[in-house]
């Protein structure tokens, strides 16, 4: 049972398209099997959001990425499991930061035109889930129904 | 935005890979140590990166990578005694912790061996 769990959603830089489409179609799946779900993102990223989503009818929680840095790191809050959205060496990096802050499982979701090298240069403990999508939601959104939650 | 980027700073790489701006670090500092991710420098500053994550000093300057997410790495400077005085004194204390680990892993050891003889004499 997921009921009373948390779930986080890093996004990384907004500018590949599948990016703002496979994190609030996954805010909805999870809140849909009864995550708490909070996802963060830079200034822009939370724009995007925000613009899509007037009401905040699939994301209710939005929060700064690196205000929620300096949360976890200070053990101010946690979650039991972490989606953090990469598509260059920079997001990858913040999913090893992730990795070890923060003691949620954590899956670095990996996307881009670079996505296989990208996923090859990961060497810190997360679950993969790989796709060369940049336009296309779909590959990604296969491999992501696939998790086991 | 981070008190960082309204500080006096130097850039000495620009948006590069992490592991470019590391090799950076560990090849242009006089003193190198590294910290994990999280590690507070300045006010609000939590360095994000791939461990092991590489701090410099050269001269009274401190050398560290800023990561942001649409730009991609930096290895910046800023001249500041205090925050380099803190790194020394927190390498310190990993060193006397490890030490304190390997008389305790050492005393363990001592206690451990025990012949056949000694264990059939009951």
């Amino acid at each position: 049972m997921s009921e009373g769990k948390s779930a986080l959603l890093v996004m990384g830089c907004p500018e590949v398209p599948v990016q703002m489409s496979m994190v609030i179609y996954l805010t909805h799946k999870l809140k849909k099997a009864g995550w708490d779900v909070t996802v963060a993102g830079t200034n822009a990223a939370v724009k995007l959001l925000k613009v899509a989503d007037p009401e905040s009818y699939y994301v209710q929680k939005m929060v700064d990425l690196d205000r929620l840095i300096a949360d976890v790191v200070e053990k101010k809050i946690d979650f039991d499991i972490c989606f953090a959205f990469m598509h260059s060496d920079a997001g990858m990096t913040y999913g090893a930061t992730f990795s070890a802050i923060s003691k949620a499982r954590l899956f670095a979701v990996v996307f881009g035109k670079n996505a296989e090298a990208l996923g090859e240069s990961i060497d810190y403990p997360a679950e993969k889930i790989v796709a060369v999508a940049a336009h296309n939601p779909a590959p990604l959104k296969v491999k992501i129904d696939k998790v086991a939650l | 935005m981070s008190c960082i980027e309204q500080m006096k700073y130097k850039l000495y790489l620009e948006r590069t890979s992490f592991k470019e701006a590391r090799e950076y670090i560990e090849k242009n500092s006089e003193e190198v140590y590294y910290v994990d991710p999280g590690y507070k420098i300045f006010k609000d500053y939590y360095i994000i990166g791939v461990p092991p994550v590489a701090m410099g000093v050269r001269g009274g300057e401190m050398l560290f990578t800023y990561v942001k997410p649409c730009h991609g790495t930096f290895v910046m400077g800023i001249d500041s005694e205090e925050e380099i005085a803190r790194l020394r004194e927190n390498e310190e204390k990993k060193i006397k912790k490890s030490l304190k680990g390997g008389v305790r892993d050492k005393a363990e050891a001592k206690a451990a061996p025990m012949s056949f003889s000694e264990m059939y004499r009951n």
